[in-house]
Formats: structure tokens, sequence, C-alpha cells
């Protein structure tokens, strides 16, 4: 295991039925990186997130996080580093709708034992830093669509994770509002030297990372997995 | 785009005369202006002083005689090189693009199709990822604009060529289809066309016959 890689899959293949929706991927991501997964619908973005996020596991293969193989822990284990290492946006928030926002960010922290006052204080404070503070107290109903990404931003990134996973980020997003979600996401994670996985479909969203791997058919074509 | 380079490409299925190259070209690329008898003797000449085509003789196919017209190595390489390298991603690009994969497709096979779009798809890319950079540190909302402007360009391109390559099975097979169907009536047309010797003086008359 290359030390200086947080996130490597090795051969992750995955199939659902017959149809093979990943076939023997190889990534490899330093620290603080940017990349971009792109390529069509159907094409097995989705799927190796869920593999490389250990919200899934791979048929064969294997993910190593930091340093340690991530696929073949138990789900508790996984689920706590999602709470605390990985943080992860997805395309239409998931806010919990009977939550007022601030307890939606502040979820992560709480969900590990941190103190209320404390957490609620950081979720301001993270609120504030992608320009909704105003809406702490409102439910994720009462929201745009920019500020609910906008608060599931600030839930994923609360804990300063060390890896960030986005699926689609502002894919319910017009392009201008989806623009400010993006660059909010960038400018935090560089900060935080939060390395991001950033899934989508579309160019325009690609453009922000560093590199970025252009899938088809559940592997990348052609692509020589840097060193 | 370089009509020297699609020359080549069609050249690269056998020695052919003026004539049947005009045909070829505005037969399988039908998206692209016609090619003016003038232009394509024009550019033989120049194809043919920079070594890349050689004449290999005079030859009658129950029409008038007409000069043949063959590759070199030189322009089987050049030709490799220009299929092999992505254009500077620029608005506005889309002819180019499609006559490249069309010639791909001619001229070598749908390995190289693919592989040029990949190349392409790079090279936009990275464009892309400068233009978002530069919208970064851009000084003025003008500035922004511009780069906004040449990013959706560039994104429509992108778009065009993710569906061409998820289609380029079938193209190839409509390309082949194509060209074995033009080679079957080339016998007839060649036959029964009237064009003399000067044909770069018939160019409008033969032009406007065959765009019919």
């Amino acid at each position: 295991m290359n030390g200086m890689s947080l996130l490597e899959a090795r051969r992750v293949t995955k199939a659902y039925g017959r149809t093979t929706a990943l076939d023997a991927v190889d990534l490899r991501l330093g620290a603080g990186e940017v990349v971009a997964i792109t390529g069509a619908s159907g094409c097995g973005k989705s799927t190796l997130l869920m593999c490389l996020s250990g919200i899934g596991v791979p048929d064969s293969g294997e993910v190593w996080f930091a340093g340690a193989r991530l696929d073949d822990r138990p789900e508790s284990v996984r689920a706590r580093l999602r709470r605390t290492e990985i943080g992860v946006l997805l395309q239409h928030g998931q806010l919990v709708p009977e939550l007022p926002a601030a307890e939606n960010v502040a979820l992560p922290l709480l969900l590990g034992g941190a103190r209320r006052a404390g957490a609620l204080r950081a979720a301001g404070e993270w609120l504030d830093r992608f320009g909704v503070g105003e809406v702490a107290a409102l439910r994720p109903g009462e929201l745009s669509g920019g500020q609910q990404q906008r608060v599931a931003l600030a839930r994923a990134l609360i804990t300063s994770p060390r890896l960030l996973f986005a699926d689609e980020p502002t894919g319910s997003l017009d392009s201008v509002a989806g623009e400010a979600v993006l660059r909010a996401m960038m400018t935090a994670a560089r900060d935080l030297s939060t390395a991001v996985v950033l899934v989508t479909h579309d160019a325009t969203v690609a453009a922000y990372a560093d590199r970025e791997l252009h899938m088809r058919d559940g592997a990348f074509p052609g692509q020589v997995v840097p060193a | 785009m370089s009509t020297g380079h699609v020359l080549l490409g069609l050249l690269s299925r056998g020695p052919q005369h003026g004539y049947d190259l005009k045909r070829a070209h505005d037969s399988r690329l039908p998206a692209g202006k016609p090619l003016a008898f003038g232009q394509v003797y024009a550019t033989l000449g120049r194809l043919q002083r920079d070594g890349l085509v050689t004449e290999t003789g005079a030859g009658k196919a129950g029409g008038p005689e007409r000069t043949f017209y063959d590759l070199t190595d030189a322009g089987r390489a050049a030709l490799a090189e220009w299929l092999h390298t992505p254009e500077p991603p620029a608005p506005h690009l889309g002819g180019t693009m499609f006559v490249k994969v069309v010639v791909a497709l001619l001229a070598a096979d749908r390995q190289t199709a693919v592989d040029y779009l990949a190349r392409q798809r790079e090279a936009h890319m990275a464009r892309m990822r400068e233009l978002t950079r530069d919208k970064e540190s851009a000084a003025s909302l003008g500035e922004v604009a511009a780069a906004d402007y040449t990013i959706a360009h560039l994104d429509a391109d992108l778009r065009w060529m993710q569906q061409t390559v998820a289609r380029v099975d079938a193209l190839a097979g409509e390309i082949a289809e194509d060209a074995t169907a033009a080679d079957e009536a080339g016998g007839d047309e060649t036959g029964g066309d009237e064009t003399g010797e000067d044909e770069i003086a018939e160019d409008q008359t033969t032009h406007g016959e065959i765009t019919r």
C-alpha cells in the first residue's frame, strides 16, 4: 500500500444479476486531491461511489482508506467512518425533514456523542460559512434547493473529514445556484485539505476537479492509474 | 479543418482520381460543403508537392483518361498523425471533429475513432479546468461571462462526443454500407461522365450535376 494515497480501489468488481456494474476498477486518490468521476448514466459511477464510501461492498477486489482495508470491515465500523472521517453529499441533500437545519448539520457530531450545545454552535458556524446562517431554525421543506444543498454540505464537512464523496451535488440545482454550491464546496475542501471524489455526468461540474476519470461500461478505459 | 487530410483519408482506400475523390467527399461528409473540383486539384497538387501523394499513372475506366493518385508512406504517416491529434479546444469545432471521426472510420477502424474521441475529451476537459480556474480569479463579471460562453460551447462538444462514442459501432456500419454503395455506383457514373481533360474549368457545371 502506497503510504501517500488516501483512498485506493484495487480491481473492484460488482455485478447486479448478470449486469456487470464495475469491472475490475483501479483507482488511487492522494490526500487533499480532487478527482471527478464522470460518465453517462448507467456507466457504473454511482455503484463505484457506493463501494468506495463503504455504503456498499464490492463482489471482489479491495477498497483501502487511510492505509486500512475498508470493504471487509463490518457495517458498524464503516458507518462510524462515514460519521467521522468520510463525508457524503448526495444529489438531494437527504436532510432529515423533521429537524431544523442546524440540527441536521449537528447530526454527525451528536451521533458521535458530542455535547448538544457545542454541536449546535459548530453547526451554526458552518451554516454561516456557507452563507445560510439565517436558515438555522428552518426545516428542510422551508428551504430552496440551493439552501438545502449548502446545509447538506455543512453536515458533510462538520467533522472536517479527510475525504468527501459528492454524488451529483448540483444535479437538482440551476447552473447559477449549482456554481455557488460547487465553489463553496471547493473552497472549504481546500481549507480543510479534504480530498474530494466528485461524481457527475456534467463536464462543467467535473471541471472543478484536479483531474477526471471517465467511466465507460464499468471501467476507466485506457486510463493510466497515476502513481 | 483540412481538406488535404480528408483527401488523404479517402485515398487510404486505394488509388483514386480527382473525380472519385470529389464524389466520395460529398457523399460521405454530407454535413460539409460540397468540394469544388478546383479545390480538389489544387489540394492534390499541394499534397504531391509535399510528398504525401503520388501520381500512379493515368487510366481509363470506359471514360476519359484520368490521373490516379495514391498515398505515399509520408502521406499515410501524416494521416495517422492527424487522426491521433485532438483539435485545440475552441467554440464551433463541431464540423472538424465530425470529419475526423468519419475519416477515422473510413481510413482506419472503430478503435481509432474511439481513441481520437477520448483524446479530444481529455483536451476539452483540460481547457475547461483552466477556464473554471480563470473564473475563480476573474477580476470582473465580464471575464466570468466570457469564460462561461466558452465553457458552454465546450460542454456541447463533450455531449456530442459522448453520444458519438455510444453510437460509434452503428456509425461505422453505416459508413461501411455507404462506401460499398458508392463503390458499386462508381463504375456507371464514371463511364457516363463527359468531363474533359481540364476538369478545373468545368468545376461549376459538374458540381451542379453531382450535388443533385
